[in-house]
């Protein structure tokens, strides 16, 4: 049986649970017909497209300190090229930026950590090593685990981070 | 040429309750010349003041912020001008200092400092409106007009360091300049016109 991700309707639902009520984003091919999409077109949460993914992080902890959830959903590259400004606007800071994280051809079957892709294999190593919270969402049944977890990084006033396992669909 | 410490003055004079997201040399020298709670300068890594204050921006929509950026940081986070311009946010005021080095690192040159012109950089970006100030009574006079417009309004300061700044980084970086800030706002949070989903879970 083919493995199938999450439903971006899902994600979105989450969001809304949350109390998410802005996303900035860079399109990412994993999440972008399921869930970005769907997102430019809602008509509750507003989309701020950012040129840098590293814009995305600033802008959510901007966002922090007026009591607007925030969440930035991009490719794991976006997050590999934004972590010096993770460490210091949401680790260093103790801000609670919220990160959705397509690990963009990850294999189905596989955990991110043995992914024969380099790039994918190491962003759980990082965000271990950095402190920040992070949860996996490869189907549609992990999707239950993302409006606690940012419910979470609130509470706590810190930075957690949603790994996006497989392609989202509609 | 402008001296910034002179230049950051006429601002203070004409801020009211302003938001001020401030970086590096900008920033210690705001902190001398209006030294205030609403000042933020917890902007995270070089080049991310002006995105800090489009969070404030879309957060606090009613309420002016400022940005002082440096030029150096705004090479470093240039998409923000995009960014910035397609948002539109009329509370938003964006300067930056071009004193055409990095100051706080040794005042090496940037990057074609002598071409450079951020003015034309804001104004492709789609800025609505644009100034470009290197004499201080002509910024003086023009500062009243230029606070009342509707934003983004971006102002490129051309400028010379004012007197030595005491660059205290733990003290802008440190929690309590955060906890101070959050405190301050929260009258303006009360008073804002609810817009969009507030976080209340």
């Amino acid at each position: 049986m083919e493995l199938q991700g999450p439903r971006g309707t899902e994600i979105i639902a989450a969001f809304k649970e949350a109390g998410v009520g802005i996303i900035a984003s860079l399109p990412d091919i994993w999440t972008s017909q399921g869930l970005l999409w769907p997102l430019a077109r809602d008509k509750e949460i507003r989309l701020i497209r950012v040129c840098k993914e590293d814009e995305g992080v600033s802008i959510c902890a901007g966002l922090s300190f007026c009591d607007r959830r925030a969440a930035l959903v991009m490719q794991y590259t976006g997050l590999l090229d934004s972590i010096n400004n993770i460490r210091a606007s949401a680790v260093d800071y103790k801000l609670p930026v919220c990160m959705v994280v397509g690990l963009l051809q990850k294999e189905p079957d596989k955990k991110p950590t043995e992914s024969k892709r380099y790039g994918i294999r190491i962003v759980e190593p990082i965000l271990d090593a950095m402190g920040i919270d992070h949860i996996l969402i490869e189907g549609s049944e992990d999707v239950a685990l993302l409006a606690p977890a940012i419910d979470k990084a609130y509470a706590n006033s810190r930075p957690m981070a949603a790994l996006i396992g497989r392609e989202v669909r509609e | 040429m402008m001296r910034r410490d002179d230049c950051f003055k006429a601002l203070a004079a004409q801020r009211g309750d302003a938001i001020v997201v401030a970086a590096y040399s900008s920033a210690f020298e705001w902190l001398r010349a209006s030294p205030s709670p609403l000042n933020y300068y917890s902007i995270g890594a070089m080049g991310q003041a002006s995105s800090h204050a489009l969070g404030l921006a879309l957060g606090l929509p009613d309420h002016k912020i400022i940005v002082l950026d440096g030029d150096g940081s705004l090479l470093m986070n240039m998409g923000t001008l995009v960014t910035t311009a397609n948002i539109a946010p009329k509370n938003l005021v964006h300067f930056v200092s071009d004193n055409g080095c990095y100051e706080a690192n040794g005042s090496h040159p940037t990057p074609g400092k002598d071409r450079v012109s951020f003015a034309a950089f804001a104004r492709a970006a789609g800025y609505p409106h644009v100034f470009e100030f290197d004499d201080l009574a002509t910024w003086t006079d023009a500062l009243p007009r230029l606070m009342a417009l509707p934003g983004p309004v971006f102002g490129a300061l051309k400028l010379v360091p004012g007197a030595p700044l005491d660059m205290d980084y733990d003290f802008i970086h440190g929690p309590d300049v955060r906890r101070r800030f959050k405190e301050a706002i929260q009258p303006l949070l009360a008073k804002r016109k609810t817009r969009e989903p507030v976080a209340t879970r």
